[in-house]
């Protein structure tokens, strides 16, 4: 089912499917993508909310603009608006990047943090460039990249109809407003890290040329208890590329553990 | 009609490597570019600037990053050379990208500066600039033009207001005191341009009764120049030629083959403008949602703005001197040519009282400009400042 909700004065877009424990699926900068099958096999397991990111599907931008942080402020209102209780939160890419946002501020409507592949953290040098940068490189640079195997992610945009195009226009557009300069992270997020006080499991394909294991494994060291679990034949996405394995490895990590 | 001399200062002897490579702006590296050769080039096309003023045409620069076709990284610094190097052409600096600068107010006071330093001969072009601008400036695409009127309203009050300090907290820009010194030589502020390719643009210009202008391509500036005039009415003022620039590659000479040479060689300047690595041509927001869709439907492609009679893209890379000239990119041949070209093209779009006259580009080497120069202030310029003899500053009624 897909509703519009409206939080803080700004409509949200938000797909919900199944029964359960609650299940807080923010996409990843390209977009949710519901036709795929993550969000099915999550929803045989979790009742899982599925939100379009302000500027992605049909959720305007937060007045024209917003940031990162107006996400996560967004997201922990619409915790709040729908009850959560022990909710599943899981991120990916940008979502991911969010969902730590958000544990950094309040945690208490959440029992369990999932990350793939996040963005939003500073690593390296400053002359050393953590996370690929999307914009500076051909699309076909950007598929082999992106994914194990590039087919995966290769769009036919010619076959698309004009309203999916412009979702993915806008989505774009999106994606830059939010992670154009500072690059794809936050630099003060890493410092506050330590605040994630739920047990934290983050996947990670093996194939990810946008952020690599490597990227994954600075993550883990600044959220105590988290561990890395990487996902062969997958790249930047492994929800999207090899689902069945995502699912299965987020289900034995959710439910593996009592609250 | 007032023409205004313009070259983007090109370092050509990098262009061969840089279209062997695909890109010959952002990332084609600066071993390509040798100091000396810079040192002579540079020098080579402020005297060029010069002779303009000699010769009584105006005078355009613009600025470029990152980039082998345009050595010119700063408009306030090519003109502050230029301003004390001339005394009477009017100085065009068209202009600052705005929406990449960090620092508006400081925008203000450069172009105040130069103001005073000239005698109050600048005009202001405040620009959105070109897509592959976004990677050298790193500067947001996706509310570039947020960003832009923002940066433009505060300009224009720094450079106008009188009895600051005022305070600025807007989206972007945050300023607790500010209070010009110098302010302008013109009042309230020097006169305004801008650039655009859209009816859009033509509409948002009329609104503020600024000139607009643009770049070589006719089936854009119909429609724009249409908006404009159509806002003006609405608005209850006359929008007159004076409020309105295009911009043409330019090669005249004694004879039709020495005019049409002169201007296939300075073409060279739109032939290799978008020789760019594809990923900065397009960054997210800085174009159209419709054009996006256009483009993702297309499988990718890409039109320049140059387009023929019919509106079709016509591809810059390869285009030939006819194609351009059937474009109204070029004008070209000998003086009586170029005069009817001009004319035939300003009527087409209702008349337009600014010729940008790129005059150079490239490999068009200092005689053969300085001939090009020359002989259009000679025999051309006469008879189009006869054709709209006054500017009639339409825009100063609309101000009233």
């Amino acid at each position: 089912m897909t509703r519009t909700i409206a939080l803080a004065g700004t409509p949200l877009e938000l797909v919900e499917r199944g029964q359960g424990r609650p299940l807080l699926f923010l996409h990843a900068g390209e977009g949710l993508a519901p036709e795929r099958p993550w969000l099915d096999l999550l929803s045989r397991r979790y009742r899982v909310i599925a939100p379009c990111h302000p500027g992605y599907g049909n959720s305007p931008l937060i007045d024209g603009g917003g940031s990162v942080d107006d996400l996560a402020y967004l997201y922990l209102d619409l915790a709040a608006e729908l009850g959560l209780d022990g909710a599943v939160l899981v991120g990916a890419d940008l979502g991911g990047w969010i969902a730590a946002e958000m544990m950094v501020r309040s945690s208490a409507r959440f029992s369990r943090l999932v990350l793939t592949a996040p963005l939003g953290i500073k690593l390296r040098g400053r002359d050393e460039r953590d996370i690929a940068d999307i914009h500076a490189m051909t699309p076909a640079e950007y598929l082999r990249l992106a994914w194990a195997d590039a087919r995966n992610g290769d769009v036919d945009y010619t076959a698309l109809p004009d309203s999916e195009l412009a979702a993915i226009v806008r989505g774009r557009e999106a994606f830059a407003l939010y992670g154009w300069k500072p690059y794809m992270h936050n630099p003060r997020l890493k410092r506050w890290l330590h605040r994630i006080d739920r047990p934290t499991l983050l996947l990670w394909g093996a194939a990810d040329g946008i952020v690599t294991p490597f990227y994954g494994e600075g993550w883990r060291q600044e959220i105590a208890g988290a561990r890395i679990d990487v996902i062969p034949d997958a790249g930047h996405f492994p929800h999207w590329e090899q689902p069945e394995e995502f699912v299965q490895r987020l289900s034995a990590f959710v439910d593996g553990r009592n609250d | 009609m007032r023409v205004w001399y313009f070259s983007e200062m090109a370092y050509h002897p990098a262009w061969e490597e840089g279209l062997k490579r695909g890109s010959l702006r952002v990332v084609l590296p600066n071993a390509n570019y040798d100091p000396e050769i810079g040192h002579r080039l540079l020098n080579r096309y402020l005297d060029e600037f010069r002779l303009c003023d000699e010769v009584g045409l105006d005078i355009m620069v613009n600025e470029h990053h990152s980039t082998s076709t345009c050595l010119t990284i700063s408009v306030p610094m090519a003109l502050a050379v230029i301003a004390r190097e001339t005394k009477r052409a009017r100085l065009l600096s068209l202009g600052n990208p705005i929406a990449n600068r960090p620092d508006p107010v400081r925008v203000a006071e450069e172009m105040a500066w130069l103001d005073v330093l000239s005698g109050g001969r600048l005009e202001m072009g405040l620009v959105k600039g070109a897509p592959y601008e976004i990677a050298p400036a790193n500067s947001n695409p996706a509310n570039l033009m947020r960003r832009y009127w923002e940066a433009h309203d505060l300009i224009l009050k720094a450079m106008s207001t009188t009895d600051g300090p005022f305070s600025w907290e807007g989206e972007f820009f945050h300023y607790r005191n500010v209070n010009i010194w110098p302010r302008p030589y013109q009042q309230p502020t020097p006169p305004v341009w801008m650039t655009g390719l859209s009816p859009e643009t033509g509409r948002m210009a009329a609104e503020r009764g600024h000139v607009v202008g643009t770049l070589l391509s006719l089936s854009a500036a119909g429609p724009m120049f249409d908006a404009y005039r159509k806002r003006a009415q609405e608005l209850g003022w006359t929008a007159g030629p004076d409020r309105f620039a295009y911009a043409a590659v330019v090669g005249v000479g004694t004879t039709r083959e020495e005019g049409l040479r002169r201007a296939n060689l300075a073409a060279d300047y739109v032939r290799t403008s978008v020789v760019v690595a594809e990923a900065f041509t397009n960054p997210p927001g800085y174009n159209s949602l419709a054009a996006n869709i256009a483009m993702l439907k297309s499988g990718g492609k890409r039109g320049g703005f140059v387009r023929d009679r019919h509106g079709n893209p016509v591809d810059q890379r390869t285009a030939t001197i006819e194609q351009l000239l059937e474009s109204g990119t070029c004008f070209a041949g000998t003086p009586d040519d170029v005069y009817n070209q001009i004319k035939a093209l300003s009527d087409s779009v209702g008349g337009f009282g600014n010729l940008l006259m790129f005059g150079q580009g490239g490999f068009l080497d200092h005689a053969d400009t300085v001939a090009n120069i020359t002989l259009f202030a000679k025999e051309v310029l006469p008879r189009l400042r006869e054709l709209s003899p006054e500017s009639n500053k339409t825009a100063a009624v609309a101000a009233q």
